[in-house]
């Protein structure tokens, strides 16, 4: 091949991976573009009601996004509650306690729920936990603790407390699995100097592996969140849909709403309104932008902590 | 002494518990879907489109079908772009104000939930045609891939030493030369295997087929028409509420289940670093 016909396939080459990258931007913009344009019809019509409003009645024109924002912001935050002490402790074992025999078979559990199809936790929530629970678990606890308002009856199988559990399991993979990336980076000699000053196991987690992973570990927290946020077949399969949480019944055990199971559910069906369809998209925008912020936090602190661990 | 001790062996419990525990859900569902969803499986019901609502037997075929096309369709938009980009962002950036930008899409597309990226497709494809198509599916379906396959790409490429690249240089071949035969040679198995990894991904996502794809009862007619799937079908098919219905859906729960695991596990298997 002689020199002319490289620089050529040089040329040619380079110009194709350009095209290729601009063709990602392009879409990336574009993305952006679409949701905001088919937003507006919504936005200006009904205005910040999208954010506010506690009603939602596509017969009346009444879109009020209220109680589907906060199912999707209440159900993420108690999967995090949940997960965020379980992945710790799977951590702690994974990296401290645990015999070294059994460490694949853990992360191969971890892979493994991180793989399986969220429409899958769905109609397994669905039709095998949800009768399960409601009746070993929500009506006991409504017959005993039910003067409570969050734990108020009547028991819904299908309820934002069901949603928050699957939820829990799909994302204590994300954040256990990081969590143990980072537990095992703990520099040896600090942890040896604990031992060797006689401190217990627990005693070096907690001075030494937790104060190090501390960044690493919020950073892993805020990626499950991300995922529990727009996680969207597995919620819509179990939540009931209802918009009856929080505003008429704050009851963990009552069927509600979240943005994505708002959109699967009624998304088809809005195509001929185009209110209907735009407020739908308004509340995609606004998991959007829910989504990045948190995505952005999170890329910020752990590459605070990448820097920290170079030191 | 007693104290510090009795906390250690307390911790050391509860993580053994929970850690145990973790492994519960996973099984269950794995019993749950074999055990429902082999009284489904026949060769009637992988090969037969699905019966009027009422009748007996039927099956899946079109869904299965469906799901492969639409993947292959999506691997062909998907995996030439996340792997040039990932190419490009590893040996052809120099920090150009394109490859930030580039980095900066590539970051912000892996987070976007799927259901966003089925809007996108339903916006600026199904709209313009006038009509389901599981041409849009692909592509909502393809931006998945993109990030997961342009990060491994660009992350292999970067552990090919620089030792390599100077002997290559040396050798006097051009740049292009180098990158396509002996870095993408050398990261070639973690392209592979972020491909595969997408591949079972994209198989087990619903979102964005619910208003690009939707659902067909008939065998597949073409890319530029509604078309069934494995992962719609088992959402319609579990919230219908009917159980001969129900049924179905966990035979094809067991089916996706199947070939989203055993490729997870191939892949996990024979690759030494897991992306």
């Amino acid at each position: 091949m002689n020199y002319k016909s490289n620089s050529f396939f040089e040329k040619l080459f380079k110009s194709t991976l350009k095209i290729a990258a601009l063709i990602v931007i392009g879409i990336f913009i574009l993305l952006f573009y679409s949701l905001v344009e088919r937003s507006i019809p919504s936005l200006s019509q009904n205005g910040l009601e999208i954010l506010l409003g506690t009603s939602w009645d596509p017969n009346f024109e009444i879109f009020g996004g209220a109680p589907a924002i906060l199912g999707t912001l209440f159900s993420s935050a108690i999967a995090l509650v949940f997960a965020l002490p379980i992945s710790l402790c799977i951590a702690i074992f994974y990296t401290e306690y645990g015999p070294v025999r059994l460490r694949p078979f853990i992360s191969g559990v971890m892979d493994l729920l991180a793989a399986i199809p969220s429409v899958i936790y769905g109609i397994w929530g669905l039709w095998t936990l949800s009768p399960i629970l409601k009746i070993n678990f929500q009506e006991p606890i409504i017959a005993s603790i039910g003067f409570i308002p969050l734990f108020s009856g009547p028991a819904y199988g299908l309820s934002i407390f069901l949603a928050s559990l699957i939820l829990t399991i799909m994302i204590t993979p994300i954040i256990s699995s990081i969590s143990i990336d980072i537990f095992s980076k703990t520099p040896m000699p600090l942890r040896e100097g604990m031992f060797a000053l006689g401190a217990t196991k627990w005693e070096v987690i907690k001075n030494v592996v937790f104060p190090f992973a501390k960044r690493g570990v919020f950073a892993a927290t805020i990626l499950g969140l991300g995922r529990a946020l727009g996680e969207t077949m597995a919620v819509t399969m179990v939540i009931g849909n209802s918009y009856i949480w929080p505003f008429k019944s704050i009851s963990l055990f009552s069927s509600a709403s979240t943005i994505t199971s708002k959109i699967a559910s009624e998304f088809p069906e809005s195509v001929v309104n185009i209110i209907h369809n735009s407020s739908l998209i308004s509340l995609a925008l606004v998991l959007l932008l829910i989504s990045i912020s948190i995505n952005f936090v999170a890329e910020i602190i752990s590459k605070k902590s990448a820097g920290r661990l170079n030191v | 002494m007693k104290v510090r001790r009795a906390k250690d062996f307390i911790i050391k419990l509860i993580s053994t518990l929970v850690t145990l525990l973790i492994a519960v859900p996973l099984l269950w569902i794995i019993f749950d879907v074999v055990i429902k969803g082999a009284s489904a499986l026949s060769l009637e019901f992988i090969t037969s489109l699905p019966a009027p609502f009422g009748e007996t037997g039927g099956g899946i075929g079109n869904a299965i079908i469906g799901t492969l096309i639409i993947n292959t369709m999506a691997c062909i938009i998907g995996l030439p772009l996340g792997i040039a980009t990932g190419i490009y962002l590893s040996e052809y950036s120099n920090g150009s104000r394109i490859s930030a930008l580039l980095r900066t899409a590539i970051d912000t597309l892996s987070g976007i939930p799927s259901i966003i990226l089925g809007l996108f497709a339903f916006s600026i494809i199904v709209i313009r045609v006038g009509h389901y198509t599981a041409l849009a599916a692909a592509f909502a379906l393809s931006i998945i891939m993109i990030p997961v396959v342009s990060k491994a790409t660009e992350e292999g490429m970067k552990t090919v030493s620089i030792d390599i690249r100077e002997g290559a240089i040396a050798l006097g071949l051009p740049k292009w030369i180098i990158t396509t035969k002996i870095v993408l040679g050398i990261a070639k198995s973690s392209v592979i295997t972020s491909s595969l990894l997408a591949f079972a991904r994209i198989s087990g996502e619903t979102a964005p087929l619910l208003f690009t794809s939707l659902f067909s009862y008939y065998w597949p007619r073409g890319i530029n028409e509604p078309m069934a799937s494995l992962q719609v079908l088992i959402y319609n098919y579990a919230m219908s509420g009917f159980e001969s219905w129900v049924v179905k859906a966990w035979g094809a729960s067991l089916l996706l289940l199947l070939l989203v695991l055993s490729i997870n596990i191939l892949v996990r298997r024979f690759s030494t670093k897991v992306v």
